[in-house]
């Protein structure tokens, strides 16, 4: 194979998503150059939140409380990163973060892969029925659970405990739904051939059918986990322990104990939002393609 | 696992599987008749019962009941707490909130995002820029947003009253005066997730044929012309998507707010799911909670219905 042959190929198809549609504006200067002053704009609008907190978080706390519209008063200090560190909390929260989101995430699309298997290609009676109920449950705010959740959480003897923050979370019905969905449209075909050399169900499962829908999967992983990264209500009700505390429960605590102090609070929401903001500079392309693939954009 | 029920690769056709549902196609192979399947469907429905079917049921229960936070001494109270709540005056109050918030939030939630995603999809070089600008916030927890947020609308030192200032204007009490708060939360509200609408559209604008724009460009339709006679059009169906998404989306407001305001000033920020959480975790009245957040949960139902019924009158 020579390159000459590969290469007009892959000029001929530019990915679109990087090109945009030039159409919409023409080839006019005019509404290009106003376009893009538009565009500058909204954008600056965006980003400024967020210089304005980098720039206070490098300041010493006197600085910042002097009064300027310049977001630098005094000279760049590190300052405020370290005395978070040494507390340790925020460390300490980040890691329960990461270990309640990352459990949430590896149940829930553990369960609702299976389930939406399930119900995709099972055949047990009231398979329709259960299908309904849990497409009706997509209805369900959470916030209408706390109240009951909590009385359970008590009944059971869970609060304050990693268990309760993570099990609610795990039930995913639209999740479900759009893996089933997904699994529906797989043909049959593929799947048949293994099991007449007498694969078992889980076998085609695990190896026909996941491998397949990785992009969807990957989707669905993606929401799930940011969700329960993000979450707030539901841990803020049943921890109170600060050692059991996520990132956004824990922040929102020190805030009225710390909230005087700018520059400290400004750092450790940057530090609170860093592990994010670098999963999606890792996967932007992904999860801009998931928002279409998983059937909530387009059609 | 030997778990997964009987799979019957290649058993001839017509012998019974459980619920089977095509006994008459001889000669084929039986259409797929996995197992069937319920033990894959086992540990989601366990889930589903105990953590949400469950606390639907418990909850409705509760708020015919005057539960306290105190597990024990509950009994029934008919349909009194529903009674007290008609009659409650911060129950309508903490409603006219949240159908305010969400008036206020949804129009530019929806206009901002289409915005957004038209001027990144015109083809301006730095896509990436743009569509990490746009989307960062998005990914921020609710405590980092308003931490950055309160220090932005803090009286004296914040960038608000700064610029203000600089512009010769009168400092504002963002979050302090009742007449600026609710405006104050909105704004919030719409940097943190015009984002995720903003991704919609990209999504569906990037999946839309270019064969009706460029017929337009060759009829000679200048870009407005295009924008809004075939572009727009086209997006109809995000635009009925994202908009009812966004009106659910707002109506369920709570973190935002409680951590900004706690609701006030003087209740003027409160939405209906943060009086739900005064009066069940502060109040201990969970009885009464559950019936306000039951209420609620009605009028979220007529909500979707009668969009879904708006939405298609107007298709």
């Amino acid at each position: 194979m020579s390159v000459a042959a590969t290469a007009p190929r892959r000029r001929r198809r530019p990915p679109r998503a990087a090109t945009g549609s030039p159409l919409l504006l023409g080839h006019g200067r005019i509404p290009r150059v106003l376009a893009g002053a538009a565009l500058a704009v909204l954008a600056a609008v965006w980003l400024v939140p967020f210089v304005w907190a980098v720039a206070t978080s490098l300041q010493s706390e006197q600085d910042v409380s002097t009064p300027g519209l310049s977001p630098l008063k005094g000279a760049l200090t590190l300052g405020s990163y370290e005395q978070i560190l040494e507390r340790g909390n925020v460390v300490l929260w980040a890691f329960n973060s990461f270990l309640i989101a990352g459990l949430v995430t590896l149940l829930t699309v553990g369960i609702s892969t299976l389930a939406a298997y399930g119900f995709a290609r099972g055949t047990f009676r009231g398979r329709k029925v259960l299908l309904a109920v849990t497409v009706a449950a997509i209805m369900v705010p959470p916030q209408l659970l706390v109240v009951p959740l909590f009385r359970q959480m008590l009944l059971f003897d869970l609060v304050d405990t990693y268990a309760a923050v993570i099990l609610p979370q795990v039930v995913a019905p639209m999740m479900v739904f759009i893996l089933k969905r997904f699994f529906d449209a797989i043909p049959r075909e593929l799947e048949d051939a293994a099991r007449i050399d007498g694969a078992s169900e889980l076998r085609v499962f695990t190896s026909i059918v996941l491998p397949l829908s990785r992009p969807v999967v990957a989707a669905v992983a993606i929401f799930v986990f940011i969700g329960a990264w993000n979450n707030f209500m539901w841990p803020f009700i049943v921890t109170n322990d600060p050692d059991l505390m996520t990132l956004p429960v824990g922040l929102a605590t020190v805030k009225d104990a710390f909230g005087i102090q700018y520059a400290q609070s400004m750092a450790s929401a940057l530090l609170a939002a860093l592990p994010l903001i670098a999963v999606f500079l890792l996967f932007q392309r992904r999860i801009v393609d998931s928002v279409a693939t998983t059937g909530l954009g387009g059609s | 696992m030997t778990t997964t029920a009987p799979i019957g690769a290649g058993v001839p056709a017509g012998t019974p599987s459980p619920g089977a549902d095509s006994p008459g196609t001889p000669g084929r192979i039986r259409r797929t008749r996995p197992g069937n399947g319920l033990l894959f469907v086992l540990p989601f429905l366990t889930v589903f019962a105990l953590f949400l079917v469950w606390p639907v049921v418990h909850g409705l229960w509760m708020s015919f009941t005057d539960t306290s936070l105190a597990l024990r001494d509950t009994s029934f109270v008919g349909f009194d707490n529903y009674t007290e709540a008609f009659g409650d005056p911060d129950v309508w109050s903490s409603l006219g909130n949240t159908a305010l918030f969400t008036a206020l939030s949804s129009v530019p939630l929806v206009l901002v995002a289409l915005a957004m995603a038209l001027l990144v999809h015109s083809g301006l070089a730095g896509q990436w820029v743009w569509r990490l600008a746009f989307f960062a916030p998005y990914l921020l927890p609710v405590t980092v947003v308003t931490l950055i947020w309160t220090w932005l609308y803090q009286p004296d030192l914040g960038l608000g009253n700064q610029l203000l200032g600089r512009l010769g204007l009168e400092p504002v009490g963002w979050l302090a005066d009742e007449a600026v708060a609710m405006w104050s939360v909105t704004a919030v509200t719409v940097w943190w997730t015009v984002g995720f609408n903003f991704l919609l559209y990209l999504a569906a604008l990037q999946s839309l044929p270019t064969t009706y724009d460029e017929a337009a460009a060759l009829d000679g339709a200048g870009a407005w012309r295009r924008l809004w006679s075939v572009t727009l059009p086209q997006l109809r169906r995000t635009t009925v998507l994202v908009a009812m998404l966004q009106v659910l989306a707002s109506l369920k407001v709570f973190d935002q707010i409680y951590i900004l305001t706690k609701g006030g000033p003087n209740g003027s920020t409160r939405p209906v799911l943060e009086y739900v959480y005064d009066v069940g975790f502060t109040g201990y009245r969970l009885g009464y909670a559950s019936a306000v957040s039951y209420l609620f949960f009605a009028l979220v139902i007529i909500v979707s219905i009668a969009q879904l019924r708006f939405f298609r009158k107007e298709g």
